[in-house]
């Protein structure tokens, strides 16, 4: 079943003066087809304004297509009856920590969302617990948010999408202001998710290695999806990436050198296991 | 010409229930012209530490040398200090706000008491300096990208003519051009000038490229003051303060482990592809 899918989907802004008089038009994105299937993890590349967050808000409705359409879930998210569905099927996480967190307490910043879902108190408490514990934030159901660290508060902020039971959940670069140890973690909560709840998860960041274990990998440019494919297929295109401004990760690079320096080394190459085992049967 | 810190100790709220040390007797030199990074996981006291350095923090105790002249000394010239040490903040195209490029960047001049030419001559200057097409000088700043944003903050700084040049993690959410372009324009600046660049980052992989040493911070002391290939060394222990190595250096541990022959004190890809062929040439 599909849980997100566009077709020829257009956002068009005004592009205004100081006096607010519209000057013209903008458009952020153009014509964009995607498929994501129930319980697939998908990640998003491209560089700054290349529309690829402006994408993102369309998938729980913070922003409605000026042309095309959008089903989550199957739902329309032009369709204004159709809001609050959409916006149970589909959560978003965004990349400060400090601007999503609003509770005083780590349990009661996790409830706010199902409260206001109109979930029942009894049933509130349990999807609260359950979702610390799905990011393993259990035992600090008690604190203050503020003590946190980055990577434990960013995985509040997921367990506050989780605990609202979406089928799909946006993160857009939850990683970025976080330190090597931060990342692993949001990481690895993200992934633990998808195993436990098979939710579908929609990554947007410009981390490459972020995105080695992806289903599918789609690449914006100038508001177009300009290349899509697995990991290996996107990351063998190294020149092309580097045209739009993206890199790959860095054992794909090393990979990708050795190659040219004549070893035999295939393309691709996504993880640090792997070109060790490659260079071992050189050896 | 150089930076020095010594027994330099910082509590957040002294006296009251909210009391943290956040720098712990730090003990530091910085020689003029080094490129220096700092690391360290979220709450490390990085931050704190760079924010002692042009004196928006006064220090608990301790003293902080700036050419040889302790900067707590009653009648210092910390408007001195604050000209010659430059501070990027983290996500500093916040701060931007005036109608166009040019004037953002003029500020900084304006208010060193420079006349309205001179400021315009900095300003081109330090803009020549990041890049920024000519196009954009009369443009708002907020109709920029977020990597040309950052490039006018980064100007700001720059038009001021520091001879320290102090960067908060610079590159945080720009995408791996921006980031590249940013960091290889500041290395560049830092060859062509003997200014000094301590730069605060997130990301291994772009400090074990750049930094002629680095300073690792945890829990608001210094654990590590080494050249990169040293510190990188202690990837275990990195690991467990909530840091890492470059990818390449697990690399090559994990070849090392396989019973290659390689050295380990690796961070960079050029240096990889390098040790990886001297084994493997030698080998035939």
């Amino acid at each position: 079943m599909d849980m997100v899918q566009t077709e020829k989907l257009v956002y068009e802004y005004e592009k205004r003066d100081e006096e607010g008089n519209v000057i013209g038009m903008s458009r952020a994105i153009d014509e964009v087809d995607i498929d994501v299937k129930e319980g697939q993890f998908i990640a998003i590349l491209g560089h700054n304004g290349s529309g690829k967050s402006t994408l993102a808000k369309h998938i729980n409705a913070i922003l409605v297509p000026t042309e095309g359409t959008m089903w989550v879930n199957g739902r329309n998210t032009s369709d204004p009856e159709e809001l609050w569905n959409v916006r149970q099927s589909a959560g978003m996480v965004f990349q400060n920590p400090d601007n999503q967190i609003i509770g005083t307490v780590v349990e009661e910043d996790v409830g706010f969302g199902p409260e206001n879902l109109g979930v029942p108190t009894d049933e509130i408490w349990q999807r609260v617990e359950d979702s610390l514990k799905a990011v393993g934030m259990i035992e600090y159901r008690h604190h203050s948010p503020n003590k946190l660290s980055g990577g434990q508060k960013q995985r509040v902020a997921i367990a506050g999408v989780v605990a609202m039971e979406p089928k799909c959940i946006v993160l857009d670069e939850p990683t970025a202001m976080l330190d090597p140890v931060g990342r692993k973690e949001v990481l690895k909560t993200v992934k633990k998710l998808r195993e436990k709840k098979q939710v579908t998860v929609i990554l947007i960041t410009h981390y490459m290695e972020e995105v080695v274990d992806a289903d599918k990998v789609y690449v914006m440019d100038h508001g177009r999806v300009v290349m899509e494919g697995t990991p290996r297929e996107v990351f063998s295109r190294v020149d092309e990436l580097k045209n739009y401004r993206l890199d790959v990760p860095q054992v794909t690079i090393l990979a990708h050198e050795l190659k040219k320096r004549g070893l035999q080394i295939p393309d691709g190459i996504l993880r640090k296991e792997e070109l060790v085992e490659v260079l071992c049967q050189l050896n | 010409m150089s930076i020095k810190l010594e027994h330099l100790n910082y509590v957040y709220s002294q006296g009251t229930a909210y009391e943290k040390k956040a720098l712990k007797d730090i003990c530091l030199e910085i020689p003029h012209g080094e490129f220096v990074g700092i690391i360290g996981h979220t709450g490390s006291g990085k931050s704190t530490l760079i924010q002692h350095l042009n004196g928006l923090i006064k220090a608990t105790s301790g003293a902080l040398y700036y050419n040889g002249e302790n900067i707590y000394e009653e009648g210092y010239h910390m408007r001195e200090l604050r000209n010659q040490v430059g501070l990027v903040f983290q996500y500093p195209e916040h701060q931007l706000f005036e109608i166009d490029v040019m004037t953002d960047v003029c500020f900084g001049p304006k208010n060193q008491g420079l006349s309205p030419e001179e400021c315009k001559q900095r300003a081109l200057e330090a803009l020549q300096l990041v890049g920024l097409k000519e196009k954009y000088y009369q443009s708002s700043p907020f109709e920029l990208s977020g990597g040309q944003k950052r490039r006018v903050a980064i100007a700001g700084v720059l038009a001021m003519r520091p001879k320290v040049l102090v960067l908060d993690e610079p590159t945080a959410g720009l995408d791996p051009k921006g980031r590249d372009d940013i960091l290889d324009q500041i290395a560049y600046l830092h060859r062509q000038s003997d200014m000094t660049v301590i730069l605060v980052s997130h990301s291994m992989e772009d400090i074990a490229r750049y930094a002629d040493r680095i300073i690792v911070m945890n829990k608001g002391t210094v654990m590590y003051n080494d050249a990169p290939k040293k510190v990188f060394e202690h990837y275990q222990e990195l690991e467990k303060v909530g840091l890492a190595a470059p990818q390449v250096t697990y690399i090559m541990h994990d070849l090392a482990k396989r019973g290659m022959p390689a050295k380990t004190g690796v961070t960079t890809v050029e240096e990889a592809a390098d040790e990886i062929m001297r084994v493997l040439e030698k080998k035939e």
